[in-house]
């Protein structure tokens, strides 16, 4: 008996040593996808505009477009990638142990999630939050015309109590049709037992989809929550970091510069120095980040601007139609702000 | 009395012959049965009338996308099945690699109808293709072979219809054996090989599926040193292998137990070695007996393949579930339901043919034992 206790403890000293051993590893993630040649992105089993198969099976969306261009400012090319499926549950052990270089799966930028389990978020792709959605007849056109409204919302979630904190703080009564599941939430809906609807902003655009008539139902404009969702890494490899943060803000300091996929071949006689070392005519940008100086030129000329690729997948070049809103340029009144190449 | 003692002249009457006597005797025999038939009548019509209304009548039929199907009033949205008809039976598998799959589908039915009919010859020649031949010649078609010229194709790119069937077949293949052998265990003389069969055996029927499939997708690459990853398909392969083994094992115990003692006694009398004995005597009554249990385990084990789903492994259900829920460019009111009656309509068209099949080989195989 004791030698079994012994011969366990062995085996479980030498497992937690091989954990600790891997875990202490020192190799740069960039050079592991280089030997790899290959990308290894974590992303939705499946949201619309964010991360699908289209007919052909090829993977598309807004958080799909990440992986893409962080491809193309490494490989030149946006297919060397392994695209991996994951659950919500699955998707942090998934980036823990190696299985993917990169999450991007929109995840929630929160402080626990930031600040333990070894993850870092390496950016904002998407802000999402809670709003409403109301049928057409009802001549709303904003959230706070909501007094004595009927509202379906799901139980047990943290919509629910925004929804409360969002009344009481307006000081408006409401009377909240609560169910199990998003399901029979949208079908109590869409059966008339409730006035409005709310969930996740995103959500509720594809939900439109799928009710009767798409138009006879509006999403109001109040954002009740803060969801940002962002790409998130490892934490310990800076560089790697550096890499997948920059390939965002290059997308949406493009963008701010007006450099498109179409033009971005033009845009390199261009005299403005802000596009010159976005495009990596000046300055050693690229190295910075252990990448060749055309890494932003590739990502743009591949993938193209942030505003190009929310416009395709989930904004109004998709059956989606998602407004800008938060999601515009801080010039437009939005959120998406990307700190300067200089 | 004296009118009824007169035999009657003529032809019988109409309500006493034929499909019209067997309606007013069975169908309308009471006044209770004639309520009943007439509800039961009125419900299949109406049953009837609502699948054709749905799938045929206000079907859309013609579209690219979803916005065909967004009209006021449509029934199922086929376009959709159409256009994912790719996605839905190989899923990501490489468009220019897809011959390598039904090259696959081909060989395994040229060695399987020639096995499950009766009177074609050379049975242990196709049987030994089937067992060894076929699975090697499946494996680096399907994952690929640089060596010969065959690109690899991830298994991460591997989905719909393929995975289920890949899943089915690899489990059905696997736990046969190792589920006789379970069995045999259970039922030895020797304590060890006894206790560990009982121990796998009931552990394993202890524990759902999902939770096994879990635990191999999420806490299994926490203890494995950092960059080992193992395959997910071989994850759920491996799973579903030893799961099924564990329920075959006991259906196959069942029928081991319905040989009398006297076949054991007269294998020995013939001075018959145990693998003789099991092989030629016992086994050969026992599995007959249990084909419908097995049949029912296989059926199970079918339609389990779905559970992959959680471990982002995606079969026929999960890739119809996910171009559902994912792909904006088809949301209409009934993409979804058009979706499931497509999937759960592959799913009967196997599993139908399963059990009829199965019919079939107990009243062939019948020698008594069924009454």
């Amino acid at each position: 008996m004791r030698y079994w206790v012994a011969g366990c403890l062995a085996l479980l000293t030498a497992m937690s040593q091989l954990a600790g051993q891997a875990g202490a590893q020192t190799t740069s993630t960039l050079d592991t996808v280089k030997a790899r040649g290959q990308l290894q992105c974590g992303v939705n089993t499946g949201l619309a505009g964010f991360s699908a198969p289209d007919d052909a099976g090829t993977w598309k969306g807004l958080d799909v477009d990440v992986c893409r261009a962080i491809s193309a400012a490494i490989f030149k090319d946006t297919s060397k990638i392994k695209f991996v499926p994951l659950t919500a549950k699955e998707r942090f052990t998934a980036l823990q142990s190696g299985e993917i270089d990169v999450l991007s799966r929109n995840t929630t930028w929160t402080m626990s999630r930031d600040t333990a389990a070894g993850l870092s978020f390496a950016g904002i792709n998407y802000y999402d939050g809670q709003g409403f959605m109301v049928k057409k007849s009802l001549d709303v056109v904003s959230a706070k015309e909501l007094s004595g409204a009927s509202i379906c919302v799901q139980t047990g979630t943290t919509t629910e109590l925004n929804l409360a904190d969002y009344f009481r703080s307006n000081k408006i009564e409401y009377d909240p049709v609560v169910f199990e599941k998003l399901p029979e939430v949208l079908a109590a809906y869409n059966a008339g037992r409730c006035d409005a609807f709310t969930t996740d902003v995103s959500q509720l655009y594809s939900i439109r989809l799928t009710l009767g008539n798409a138009a006879d139902h509006i999403v109001l404009p109040e954002i009740i929550s803060k969801e940002p969702l962002g790409p998130v890494v490892r934490q310990g490899d800076a560089q790697w970091g550096n890499i997948v943060r920059w390939t965002l803000n290059a997308m949406i300091n493009a963008e701010e510069l007006a450099v498109t996929q179409a033009n971005v071949d033009q845009m390199k006689n261009s005299k403005n120095p802000e596009i010159r070392r976005l495009l990596g005519l000046e300055g050693e940008y690229g190295k910075a980040v252990g990448l060749d100086a055309d890494w932003a030129y590739q990502i743009l000329k591949l993938v193209g601007n942030y505003g190009e690729s929310f416009d395709r997948n989930v904004g109004a070049g998709s059956p989606l139609g998602i407004a800008r809103g938060q999601n515009a340029l801080w010039k437009d009144g939005g959120l998406q702000y990307a700190p300067p190449i200089r | 009395m004296a009118v009824n003692s007169e035999p009657r002249k003529g032809p019988p009457q109409r309500n006493s012959i034929g499909i019209a006597q067997w309606v007013q005797e069975n169908l309308f025999g009471s006044v209770g049965n004639s309520i009943l038939t007439l509800f039961g009548l009125s419900f299949s019509v109406w049953l009837v009338w609502s699948v054709v209304d749905w799938a045929i009548l206000r079907a859309v039929f013609t579209g690219s996308d979803g916005s065909a199907c967004r009209i006021e009033g449509a029934g199922a949205c086929w376009p959709f099945v159409v256009h994912k008809f790719q996605l839905f039976m190989y899923g990501r598998y490489p468009v220019e690699e897809i011959w390598r799959v039904n090259l696959t589908y081909v060989l395994a039915l040229a060695g399987l109808i020639p096995l499950m009919l009766p009177g074609i010859p050379g049975k242990l020649w196709l049987s030994i293709y089937m067992l060894v031949v076929f699975p090697v010649i499946a494996f680096f078609l399907l994952t690929g072979a640089e060596w010969f010229g065959l690109p690899n194709v991830e298994t991460e790119k591997w989905g719909g219809l393929l995975v289920t069937l890949v899943v089915a077949c690899v489990g059905i293949a696997a736990s046969f054996p190792l589920g006789i052998i379970l069995a045999l265990a259970r039922r030895s003389e020797l304590p060890l090989i006894k206790w560990l069969a009982i121990f796998f055996i009931e552990f394993v029927r202890g524990v759902p599926l999902v939770t096994v499939l879990f635990f191999a997708s999420v806490m299994l690459p926490l203890f494995l040193p950092e960059n080992v990853t193992f395959d997910k398909l071989l994850r759920a392969l491996i799973g579903v292998a030893l799961f099924s083994a564990a329920y075959l094992a006991e259906v196959v115990r069942g029928g081991l137990q319905a040989i009398p003692r006297g076949q054991f006694e007269a294998a020995d009398a013939l001075g018959l070695g145990y693998p003789q004995k099991m092989g030629f005597i016992v086994l050969p009554q026992a599995l007959k007996l249990v084909i419908p249990g097995i049949v029912n385990s296989f059926i199970a084990l079918f339609k389990d393949t779905s559970l992959v789903l959680i471990i982002g492994v995606f079969d026929l259900l999960g890739i119809v579930q996910q171009g559902i829920s994912s792909d904006a460019k088809w949301f209409s009111p009934q993409t979804a339901a058009t979706g499931y009656v497509f999937a759960a309509f592959v799913f009967w068209l196997f599993c139908f043919g399963m059990s009829r099949y199965s019919a079939w080989l107990e009243t062939r195989l019948d020698t008594g034992h069924k009454n």
